[in-house]
């Protein structure tokens, strides 16, 4: 088989499991598996800044935030309908990222990592400033009559996993296409040396910056979608927590690995519910299990599943 | 303290096992006239990690303390009662994880214990599409402000509002009228300015100055000089592990000179040891309880029936380590929200899941609750329309390294007109 | 009160802070200027010193201040041991990778507060400074021993400055920091290099910690703050640079301080944060660091 017929029917297969999945999982796990699927979304933008293009952010917090916050105050406040709401919250992702990459990415490396730190917690103050709007880390629930569009009810648990699964295997699909255009080599190359890419012709910065721009949107959709689909708005996904956790999911699943994110986030996701299964002191088995994990495969389950077997997976 | 650190099994394990091994032996025969004898779960949502850490540890052992009364008691509807417990690392989007766990998978009857007010929030809506009861322990507003769903109901301990409101004639009367606000920047400190400014200015007082300090902060005494001369009465309460060092901070900025009055609400030290070097400037000062940490003269036999049993000495610190204060002016909202929960399931003869509509109705039939070895902490009055409950609140006053209470408030004082009447909504 | 004692407060709270922040991002700085490695699991290092500082206080009798020295010997000594251990054990076997390195030390970070959690438990818990001093000034009172910290934080990054530039080890680390391909050539084992680095690291943050624990509290999430706070400081002064890591946490200290008299406790917060982040956006080598090749 042919290396993109390979990739294809990978992902493909992923897809049909989680579409299996719906009709046999129990339902516990089906709704771990949506909640899992949003956050896929989100690691898989920050892979697209960090895997492929080697930006080291702490910062996607505000990036997700500023879509859960795009569309639960104009849903809160404003009284807009879930779909104008839903498409605010996916750009005010993108802009947010975009407007705070032509600062930041004046920066590189560690520096870029503080800077994108510092706005996103600046961006998590506001939020708590600004609690007479935002009730702050209380935060707020979007009831579910503003959430359904055009009879499209987000809050049945049947709905939920499918607009999940449709949400995933679209950034999914992009993904898959980014990494294989143009775009996307000129990204990795810039990860691997910015100044050759610079001597053949390329702009670096403005690669980055809409490497940057994918990310922001990604998280948006991500933070949008939660709101959307769990119904709750507050200022804890906006801590400096929300940006360490993509960070970790796509290394543990593989950076620069197209479903990497996901693996990382359904792994870590699992490793903690099992672990809090057997003991109180979950963390601490949690903990080893991440040491042992990355002992193993240091560049990640999927990285170095590629880097010893499956050199064709992108 | 003693506690090995490691593997220790879950508290689910073992009490499974408990239950299992009850059933064999002699209790089973006390269980023996219900039609089915199979344990009654409930699920318990934990702050085990997290911020919510300290308290969660003490609502354990409250709730604890409180099942093993129940299961003595016959259980309910002769059926011995397990709690499972699920840790939400104090986390709102844990949170509703938690309650998925507990209900589906675990299989429990309905979900209860959460004190922090943004996992309330964040679980709330989980509940109600779950279709569980959701009975929380949180002492936040959000459940009589209308914003959460028919499902989930705070039975055990009065809300914010209320207690403010209630303080607010006697912090005028007695300690002073113009008030400086120190809070953080939460909306859990936005509801004591909301509600706070209002009725100090209905009392004949007046809020001089709010300070709103963020969440994030360690270190609080270049705040300190925003608190204007004239102040009479500073007003405080803090959240977070860095509460000890605000107080600490606050005592050194005015040091023996001439201070205001003070009056905190516990939380600004709850589960810390008065003791604490750095404390002693709190002698004189006033504090906010709901439940007095330190045995009182005049506590009644069943206060002192449910320190016992959950625990802790006169001084309001475990029983095996002084040291270790326990979370007194809230934890007794498990101890009697678990009461609620069997009163309102024995009301309905709970069966199953098919009842939980009929043990929410049940809940909200509810009206007065008299003081007793259910509700230790005093007699209350329940609002089945806003799905909240309202008691008596104690203004404690520090003297000579303890707290003694100078002032009990009637519960009339705490009301306000509802704001939603949940009993409208569908389930 | 008056402009001017609000001023004094002002600045005398951004010169504790910034000696806290010194403190506590010194040991960083060594990690990150000579591994280059990201050890997410430095404030906890911080948080263990700060625990093992209330435990060493609570068991032993007598004055606070014997407690008090003896934290100061045995709190980094044992951390920094769990750090060699943890150098050697996953560190090393991972090549310091930058990538796996931050997922180990996470894995570390989750280990280590665990285990404060289940010994130590969830309160926060005081310990009381070795000596009791409390200055009075006209219009506010202030704690002695705060102004003790910034004393110490000047004779740690003395004797911090002194190891580095005068004796061999010092040597050595630089010479690693600069090269270390170069080093190991001229027979330096870059390994115990690292190992120990790692280690002095650690050991610096529980120091740090046991002289703020007085002025804070112990508690087992207390890390968290320091560790960003660390990686800012570190990276405004210019990586590998001390001299830029003093700048940096006297510039974030005083300037928080005073910016905190003009505004609103948050608004403050929000303005001086976003004040230090266009520092690194207008000169992102840092203060003092030398611009990347």
């Amino acid at each position: 088989m042919s290396d993109t017929g390979r990739i294809l029917s990978l992902h493909l297969a992923v897809l049909a499991a989680l579409l299996g999945l719906h009709f046999v999982a129990p339902p516990y796990h089906h709704a771990n598996l949506a909640r899992v699927m949003v956050l896929a979304v989100y690691a898989m933008g920050y892979n697209i800044a960090f895997g492929y293009t080697g930006l080291l952010s702490l910062g996607h917090a505000l990036f997700f935030a500023a879509g859960l916050y795009g569309t639960g105050l104009t849903i809160q406040l404003a009284g807009w309908p879930a779909g104008p709401a839903l498409i605010t919250g996916l750009l005010a992702g993108a802009a947010v990222a975009g407007g705070l990459g032509l600062l930041a990415l004046r920066t590189a490396g560690v520096s870029f990592m503080i800077v994108t730190l510092m706005f996103a917690q600046a961006g998590y103050l506001t939020i708590l400033y600004f609690t007479g709007y935002t009730r702050g880390e209380e935060g707020f629930v979007l009831p579910a009559a503003a959430r359904s569009i055009g009879g499209l009810d987000p809050t049945g648990e049947a709905a939920r996993y499918l607009l999940a699964l449709a949400l995933f295997a679209v950034a999914l699909a992009v993904n898959l296409g980014l990494v294989r255009s143009g775009l996307g080599r000129v990204m990795v190359a810039i990860r691997e040396n910015e100044e050759r890419s610079r001597m053949l012709g390329y702009d670096p910065f403005r690669v980055k910056l809409a490497a940057l721009a994918i990310s922001g949107l990604y998280a948006g959709a991500a933070g949008a979608a939660w709101g959307w689909l769990f119904g709750y708005v507050g200022a804890g996904f906006a801590t400096i927590q929300y940006s360490i956790l993509p960070l970790l999911y796509v290394l543990l699943g593989g950076a620069g690995t197209v479903l990497g994110p996901f693996l990382g986030a359904l792994a870590m996701f699992y490793l903690i519910d099992i672990a809090s299964g057997l003991t109180d002191a979950y963390l601490m088995v949690v903990g080893v299990a991440l040491v042992v994990l990355v002992l193993f495969a240091p560049k990640g389950i999927l990285g170095s599943l590629r880097e010893r077997w499956l050199r064709w997976l992108p | 303290m003693t506690k090995l650190l490691g593997l220790q099994p879950s508290r689910r394990s073992v009490l499974g096992g408990l239950a299992a091994s009850a059933a064999m032996t002699g209790l089973a025969t006390r269980f023996a006239q219900a039609q089915s004898s199979a344990p009654i779960k409930l699920g318990f949502q934990l702050h085990r990690t997290g911020i919510g850490a300290a308290y969660g540890r003490w609502y354990e052992r409250t709730a604890m303390a409180a099942l093993e009364v129940v299961n003595a008691g016959g259980g309910i509807n002769g059926r011995p009662v397990e709690i499972l417990f699920e840790d939400d690392g104090t986390d709102p989007a844990r949170g509703a994880q938690a309650i998925d766990k507990l209900v589906s998978q675990d299989g429990c009857e309905l979900v209860f214990g959460p004190l922090f007010s943004h996992v309330v929030v964040g679980s709330a809506p989980r509940a109600g599409e779950l279709k569980v009861p959701y009975l929380v322990c949180s002492e936040g507003h959000h459940v009589a402000s209308g914003i959460l769903n028919r499902w989930t109901l705070q039975p055990g301990i009065t809300d914010v509002k209320s207690q403010v409101l209630a303080m607010a004639p006697w912090v005028s009367d007695t300690l002073g009228k113009k008030v400086t606000m120190i809070y953080p920047d939460y909306a859990f400190g936005y509801d004591h300015r909301d509600n706070f400014v209002p009725a100090m200015a209905a009392a004949g007082g007046e809020v001089v100055a709010q300070i709103a300090i963020p969440p994030t902060e360690t270190s609080f005494t270049r705040y300190f000089p925003q608190i204007p001369r004239d102040t009479d009465v500073i007003y405080h309460v803090m959240v977070g592990p860095a509460v000890l060092t605000f107080v600490k901070e606050l005592g050194e900025f005015y040091g023996s000179g001439a201070r205001p009055e003070i009056f905190g609400f516990i939380d600004s030290l709850e589960a810390v040891d008065m003791a604490s070097p750095g404390l002693e400037f709190l002698e004189g000062t006033h504090f906010w309880e709901g439940d007095c940490r330190y045995l009182q003269a005049d506590a009644t036999e069943h206060t002192k029936a449910y320190r016992a049993a959950v625990g802790i000495d006169d001084n309001g610190a475990s029983i095996t380590d002084s040291k270790e204060v326990a979370t007194v002016a809230h934890m007794f909202s498990v101890w009697e929200t678990l009461f609620v929960i069997k009163a309102a399931m024995e009301t309905v003869d709970y069966q199953g899941p098919a009842d939980r509509q009929a043990l929410v109705e049940a809940v909200e039939a509810m009206t007065i609750m008299a003081e007793s070895a259910e509700h230790p902490q005093g007699d209350k009055v329940f609002n089945g329309k806003t799905h909240q409950v309202f008691g008596h609140q104690n203004i404690s006053k520090v003297e000579g390294g303890r707290m003694n209470r100078v002032y009990r408030t009637e519960i009339a004082l705490g009301d306000y007109p509802d704001e939603v009447d949940y009993t409208t909504m569908s389930f | 009160m008056s402009f001017g004692p609000y001023l004094l407060l002002a600045v005398l709270e951004g010169l504790v802070s910034a000696a806290v922040l010194a403190l506590t991002a010194v040991g960083l700085g060594l990690v990150f200027g000579v591994m280059r490695v990201v050890n997410v699991a430095h404030g906890a290092f911080f948080m263990l010193g700060a625990v093992i500082a209330w435990m060493v206080a609570d068991a032993l009798p007598g004055p606070p201040a014997l407690g008090f020295a003896a934290a100061l010997v045995v709190a980094p000594l044992a951390v920094a041991a769990l750090a060699a251990a943890v150098d050697f054990g996953v560190l090393k076997r991972l090549g310091y990778d930058p990538d796996a390195t931050i997922v180990a030390t996470i894995g570390v970070l989750y280990i280590v507060e665990q285990a404060a959690l289940s010994l130590f438990g969830p309160d926060a818990r005081p310990v009381q400074a070795p000596f009791n001093l409390r200055l009075q000034l006209p219009w506010f009172g202030y704690s002695g021993y705060k102004l003790a910290v910034v004393a110490a934080a000047v004779v740690v990054l003395l004797a911090v400055w002194l190891v580095l530039s005068r004796s061999r080890a010092g040597l050595v680390m630089r010479a690693t920091q600069i090269d270390g391909e170069t080093a190991r050539a001229f027979g330096i084992d870059t390994d115990r290099v690292y190992a120990g680095v790692f280690a002095l690291g650690a050991g610096l943050a529980a120091l740090a910690a046991v002289l703020v624990v007085p002025i804070q509290q112990a508690h087992y999430l207390m890390g968290g703050d320091p560790l960003l706070l660390s990686f800012i400081v570190v990276i405004i002064g210019g990586l590998g640079s001390l001299r830029g890591t003093v700048i940096a946490a006297l510039l974030i200290g005083v300037s928080e301080g005073v910016v905190s008299v003009f505004f609103s406790p948050t608004l403050a917060k929000i303005l001086a944060t976003l004040l230090v982040a266009l520092v690194l956006v207008f000169r992102p080598q840092g203060l003092f660091g030398r611009r990347a090749a």
